[in-house]
């Protein structure tokens, strides 16, 4: 019943990484929208149209949720600046970040670590740097997904306040697919919570 | 014959709420049951017996009525008398044992003897409580093999029959589908950068792509009842943000532009809202915003701590979402705020059926994740058949 399955999906996988940043061509987009209206008798919604991306953004903040004296956080660098690098995974180990339970904010503890990573990437330029997030057990497994990346994203901050471009540092968020304890009490969960640091520099020959 | 159902169902009912005679002898709301499951909590399993089916067919029938709200009994104790053989093809009567009368007769050929045992519920169902069945429908899933291996697996709703649809040998998570087809979005790590993609996977085709590989988060998809539109999370502003675009991935728009890490965002049925979880004041929080962008407005979950999770279910009435207080529960509230979220069970991650009856949800035991089934009004569960691993984030084909 479910034959259609069987063959190997990873044959389309190079072709994709070329569409990552661009929109997607028209003719996937009709091809999908006919397999949308073409195959079933929905009575079709009527779905309100978007307004333009590039249409006046709306009030961000709902007056009633007081997000308001919160900066904005910065854009994350292009995905092609991270291309042609070689990852070490040991150089930066001894300063992974760890995070209370439930939060993406850098504890005091912490900032020594933030002081070491700055002053390497500060030391040679041509390295980059991948933040990666990662979450305890505790928490469902998108949410965990979610608040890896603010983890991440909070010590990308961090660093350009440090005076790192942040356009040297990406993120990979783990959720709670990665932990580094596979214990189920407070101590692992502890040691799960944390951002690791991988330095990248450019492979030699490229 | 169809009238000979209505009338034997009628028959039953009256004797069981005579109270109520007055009430049910109006016309066509006399059959209406799903008026009375929809009361949260207040449902007792429909009592019925079994007799003549063997082996698998005999599994597949309890199973599919125990997670649809029926509970078996000795014959001169059910309300409806099931019967019938499986020695060849499967056959099978259900007699209302008030009404002493037949009221489905019928016989299944073709496919297997699985499919035709799923095909008999769903008749038995939809003759009974007057709603479509879930026996023939179908789930994605994730399974965790070892750590940072996960595959998208598709199987029935009861587990069985699963195939893994990515061999990415890395995490993918996430699976969502586009109603109506066979077609599902999902996240996946696969691509020689280790970014979290959004793919969309057309399962007849046997082919995806990417339509969301921004630099940072690309995940939790959700297909708008249409299936025009996906709602996910990207964080490319800088913190996980709810996005919308067209199903392929273009007219991408920010719908929301908060600082915190918003998460698994679902429609409204009527296409118009986008649920998801966030944070306010520090506080875990349901809310939702117009599909077309606006106001964020929270949807309180008054007794529910830490509510994440949420899936509107098809009929627009409810949504369930997982809390946490320590351990997980599966809630489900009414979707107009009219009353507080009620807990059924211990669990997370819950995915409607399309008859907005049923939840599949993942259950932790002992260390290993593994996938239930519930019957919501009468919270009625069962394990599904199990890949090996850890199998979670269920998502029901709609």
């Amino acid at each position: 019943m479910l034959d259609f399955l069987t063959k190997n999906s990873q044959t389309n996988g190079r072709k994709e990484m070329k569409t990552m940043k661009l929109i997607y061509p028209t003719i996937i987009g009709l091809a999908v929208m006919l397999a949308v209206t073409g195959c079933n008798n929905h009575k079709p919604y009527s779905v309100t149209p978007l307004p333009n991306s590039n249409a006046t953004p709306r009030d961000p903040y709902s007056q009633t949720l007081p997000y308001d004296n919160n900066p904005p956080g910065i854009r994350t660098a292009d995905i092609n600046n991270f291309d042609n690098m070689a990852e070490d995974h040991a150089a930066l180990a001894a300063y992974t970040v760890h995070f209370a339970y439930d939060s993406a904010a850098i504890r005091k503890t912490e900032q020594s670590k933030l002081q070491a990573v700055a002053s390497a990437l500060s030391s040679d330029p041509s390295t980059k740097l991948t933040i990666e997030g990662n979450c305890d057990e505790r928490g469902t497994e998108e949410y965990n997904r979610s608040l890896g990346e603010r983890r991440a994203q909070a010590v990308r901050e961090a660093l350009a306040k440090l005076g790192i471009d942040p356009n040297r540092i990406r993120t990979i968020s783990y959720g709670k697919d990665k932990p580094v304890d596979p214990g189920h009490d407070a101590s692992a969960w502890a040691k799960n919570r944390r951002d690791d640091f991988v330095l990248l520099h450019p492979k030699t020959g490229v | 014959m169809k009238n000979i159902f209505l009338h034997s169902i009628k028959i039953s009912l009256t004797i069981l709420f005579t109270a109520f005679a007055a009430h049910f002898s109006r016309g066509q709301t006399e059959i209406d049951i799903g008026k009375e499951i929809n009361v949260l909590g207040q449902t007792k399993p429909i009592p019925v017996s079994l007799s003549g089916f063997t082996g698998e067919v005999a599994d597949v029938l309890r199973f599919d009525l125990y997670v649809q709200g029926f509970s078996f009994v000795a014959p001169d104790a059910a309300q409806y008398q099931i019967s019938g053989s499986n020695s060849g093809n499967v056959s099978g009567t259900v007699t209302d044992r008030f009404a002493k009368r037949a009221i489905l007769s019928r016989n299944y050929s073709g496919a297997d003897l699985r499919q035709q045992a799923h095909a008999f519920a769903d008749d038995i169902v939809l003759t009974v409580t007057g709603k479509k069945g879930v026996a023939q429908t179908r789930i994605a899933f994730k399974v965790e093999s070892s750590l940072g291996h996960d595959e998208i697996y598709v199987s029935d709703f009861d587990g069985h029959g699963a195939q893994a649809i990515t061999h990415d040998n890395a995490i993918a998570a996430s699976p969502a589908w586009v109603p109506g087809q066979l077609a599902i979005y999902y996240t996946s790590y696969y691509n020689k950068r280790g970014n979290p993609d959004i793919y969309f996977h057309n399962l007849s085709a046997r082919e995806r792509r990417i339509i969301a590989g921004y630099s940072g988060l690309n995940t939790s998809a959700s297909v708008s009842p249409d299936g025009t539109k996906v709602a996910m999370i990207l964080s490319i502003s800088g913190s996980p943000d709810v996005w919308v675009a067209n199903a392929d991935g273009s007219n991408l728009k920010q719908l929301t532009h908060t600082p915190e890490d918003e998460s698994s965002p679902c429609w409204s049925p009527d296409g118009k809202w986008i649920c998801f979880a966030t944070r306010i004041a520090e506080r875990r929080v349901l809310a939702k915003i117009p599909a077309s962008g606006g106001d964020i407005q929270r949807l309180p979950t008054p007794g529910a701590l830490n509510p994440t999770e949420p899936d509107w279910s098809p009929d627009g009435k409810w949504i369930a979402f997982t809390r946490q207080v320590g351990e997980f529960d599966v809630c489900v509230m009414p979707a107009d705020g009219s009353a507080s979220p009620t807990t059924i069970v211990a669990g997370e991650d819950p995915s409607w059926s399309p008859n907005s009856r049923t939840l599949i949800f993942t259950r932790r035991v002992g260390g290993r994740y593994v996938l239930s089934v519930l019957d919501v009004f009468t919270k009625q569960v069962k394990d599904v058949a199990r890949v090996p691993g850890n199998d979670s984030e269920p998502a029901w084909e709609k």
